[in-house]
């Protein structure tokens, strides 16, 4: 089964404990500025939005990548930066609509959301659930109970 | 490892800054944050300096456990000498600001001299500039933020900033960051803007690494988890720090009315419950809970205030949401004014943090002067014609303002409750020790509380002891001296680690010692952290010692040592401070006139 993550905005506190994660995960150092996941935060932090990579099925930066160096993995469903391949032209930081790629200057290549393997570590650290990690095919199921409930006045279920 | 192992130390009188190596032999003895700040602080200048004088030092301090994945790990502190107290201040603040200058590279951030002209500071990793600050100069916190963000397009930079009672020397201005989080208490923000700082703006992209990445990932899982678990915890995600107002109402020790009354009956009007009350209107004034970085407690509150309230009706400006009421708070603008007005007391917190004042002291010194008004001692020709009785929403809401701003009377209360009461010969109706008010605990109900308020380095404190439990226990001073000790030690060595105090609702020191010594270099253990933290109030006393601070500072006012609490569980009770000083500058190895003695800085190498 394909997952993705699964973000819920009303969850989060905006503690950025997903923003280390990700970037001790990549960069084994504890470093917001190098995360791949950003929580924005708006009217004195009302709200905070976890923000990052969707993962598109035929995605544009994949598509836009003079060089082949961004593919799917198979088991993950991931789009994936090959380091090794990147030249750091970022076009595809232009061609991506959500500004979820970006550029690294210490690396000279490109970054993005590579789900860690499968065991996505925002995911993980998120103390609130307002990221989890769930079946791909099912990313509206918590939203389509809720309406569910909401039509029919039901409880929902734990 | 976990420390930067670098200082940045800016001269504001010369325009210069450069970046220094730690002193690691000082972070090996005092640990980070408060304790190291206090050691740098001590080395760095006489302690008989004026506080509002170029010669006094301002440090911006991170602890080893900043901006790691350790549970509230966004704290940092601001030491300095004090104008309300003349005393060494610590003021400990979370949001995401002391994280981010950890990120940028530094431990500390040492700020010495006046600059001549109103300056900001902007920091970016290695790159360090003092720019000018005239063109937000005379303006609000919230307005410095976010002029800083756009001037330099860079919406990562984290701000920390006064308002105008910083610029003007209200004695107990705040420095703020992320717009409502606040290094609050003992004038910090005054002392910042003596030296005509307005700002620190900081991104970092350094990150933070630990000693053992794998050992240190275990150890905060493990007490993240303690945390998760903690019925403390709990709570205080559930309700905020609010829930207190309830425990404190029942119990008797809720400071009401200057503290002539201990009980307050608008209580309900005010606590957790009123917050998240829904209106017939569909307006509720608690919209969401909020953590400081790295948290995973999140106890602040989100709220905003009625729309048609006579504060905002007809100011747009302020129908957002900002920071709602924490128990302080509450206190401080609720039972010790006689406020039961609730969109009252949150647009009274919107205004400490957008002009930079620390809420406790304003509330508190207010009230004094409202128990002045209603004594006859001042009339309304004083207080620019509002009557300043107890209860008044207006009086509350318009003389936040007016010492926001420094206007009219606000210059008077901006003096603080000390310097007034004696201003108008009355100094027995100012509830401060040292010149700092009492946090929102009354010491007839809660003992142990009072010995902490009359001995706390900083003055009146409610957060550099912890003997809630012995003191909810039983209402004698006996046997509060050994558990007040201890835990002042506990609180330094905490608060010197990076996080935050409220952790310790299920953590004790072998908790930080764990984490800790993952991260840091050399061993650390609980008996380690015990001694630092001894250390470091040890310290703190020298430092007021050698400003000229005596044992007769450490007292309470006489409305706690002779006046009975009329009601509530403490009713006719006095609090038993001769009981219990004597017995604790013992524990403590100090001499009967309040004095380390030789053998206890030997021990604690301070000699």
């Amino acid at each position: 089964m394909l997952k993705s993550l699964v973000i819920d905005p009303e969850k989060c506190t905006s503690c950025l404990q997903c923003e280390m994660a990700c970037s001790f995960e990549h960069e084994g150092v504890f470093n917001p500025a190098k995360s791949r996941i950003k929580v924005f935060e708006f009217e004195h932090g009302a709200r905070a939005i976890p923000y990052t990579c969707t993962q598109c099925a035929e995605a544009w930066c994949m598509h836009a990548c003079p060089v082949e160096a961004i593919t799917k993995n198979a088991a993950t469903g991931a789009m994936e930066v090959n380091e090794a391949v990147c030249v750091g032209c970022k076009v595809c930081t232009i061609a991506c609509p959500f500004g979820t790629i970006n550029y690294n200057h210490d690396t000279g290549k490109v970054v993005k959301c590579d789900l860690c393997g499968g065991d996505p570590q925002c995911a993980e650290a998120c103390p609130t659930g307002a990221i989890v990690y769930s079946d791909a095919d099912w990313t509206g199921y918590r939203k389509m109970e809720e309406s569910a409930v909401a039509a029919h006045g039901a409880a929902p279920t734990a | 490892m976990s420390w930067q192992g670098k200082v940045l130390r800016v001269n504001l009188t010369d325009g210069t800054s450069v970046a220094e190596p730690l002193n690691m032999d000082w972070a090996n003895d005092y640990l980070g944050e408060r304790g190291l700040a206090s050691k740098y602080l001590m080395e760095m200048m006489d302690p008989k300096a004026d506080a509002m004088s170029p010669e006094n030092v301002l440090i911006f301090a991170t602890g080893p456990l900043t901006g790691t994945m350790a549970s509230t790990s966004g704290r940092y502190a601001v030491v300095t000498k004090g104008p309300l107290t003349h005393a060494i201040a610590c003021s400990n603040s979370g949001g995401k600001f002391g994280a981010e200058l950890k990120f940028a590279g530094y431990d500390l951030l040492i700020l010495e001299g006046k600059s001549p002209q109103p300056v900001y500071l902007h920091i970016v990793d290695d790159s360090v500039e003092i720019l000018p600050a005239d063109e937000i100069w005379g303006t609000t916190v919230w307005n410095s933020e976010a002029w800083i963000k756009a001037k330099h397009q860079n919406p990562l930079l984290k701000v920390a900033s006064i308002g105008e009672a910083g610029e003007k020397g209200v004695r107990y201005a705040c420095v703020v960051n992320d717009l409502h989080r606040a290094a609050g208490r003992s004038g910090v923000g005054a002392v910042m803007g003596s030296k005509n700082l307005k700002a620190v703006a900081v991104h970092g992209t350094v990150g933070v690494k630990v000693k053992d990445h794998k050992a240190f990932m275990e150890a905060v899982k493990k007490t993240k988890k303690l945390l998760e678990e903690s019925d403390g915890r709990k709570e205080l995600t559930e309700l905020g720090t609010n829930a207190m107002i309830d425990a404190m109402q029942e119990f008797g020790g809720l400071p009401t009315r200057n503290f002539q009354e201990v009980q307050f009956e608008g209580t309900d009007k005010i606590n957790p419950a009123a917050m998240a009350k829904v209106h017939a209107d569909g307006h509720k004034n608690l919209l969401t809970n909020k953590a400081c970085f790295g948290c995973t407690i999140a106890c602040g509150r989100i709220a905003h205030i009625d729309k048609n309230h006579f504060t905002i009706v007809n100011r747009p400006q302020y129908r957002h949401a900002s920071g709602g009421l924490e128990y302080e708070t509450a206190y401080a603008f609720g039972p010790v004014v006689g406020v039961d007005d609730i969109d009252a007391l949150t647009f009274a917190g919107y205004l400490m943090n957008e002009h930079g004042m620390d809420p406790i002291s304003f509330g508190a010194t207010l009230s004094a002067a409202m128990e002045l008004f209603e004594l006859g001692v001042i009339t309304e020709e004083d207080t620019d014609g509002i009557p300043l009785n107890f209860g008044s929403a207006e009086a509350l809401t318009v003389m936040a303002e007016k010492t926001g701003k420094y206007e009219g009377f606000g210059q008077i209360l901006g003096l603080g409750s000390k310097l007034m009461c004696e201003k108008y010969g009355r100094p027995e109706l100012s509830m401060t020790v040292k010149g700092q008010e009492f946090a929102g605990y009354d010491s007839r109900a809660l003992q142990g509380m009072g010995l902490g308020y009359a001995t706390s380095n900083r003055g009146a404190c409610h957060l550099k002891h912890d003997v809630f439990a012995e003191d909810m226990e039983d209402q004698s001073g006996q046997g509060k001296a050994k558990p007040c000790k201890e835990s002042q030690d506990k609180v330094a060595a905490v608060d010197s680690s990076g996080l935050c105090l409220f952790t310790t609702a299920a953590w004790g020191l072998p908790e930080f010692a764990a984490q800790l010594d993952a991260a840091c270099e050399g061993e650390w253990t609980e008996a380690r952290l015990k001694e630092i933290g001894e250390r470091v109030w040890n310290l703190e006393r020298q430092f007021n010692l050698a400003a000229g601070l005596t044992a007769a500072d450490d007292t309470l006012p006489p409305r706690m040592l002779e006046v009975p609490a009329p009601s509530g569980t403490a009713k006719g009770k006095v609090n038993e401070l001769s009981v219990m000083l004597p017995e604790y500058y013992k524990l403590r190895g100090w001499t009967e006139a309040g004095v380390p003695t030789k053998e206890t800085l030997q021990r604690l190498g301070l000699s």
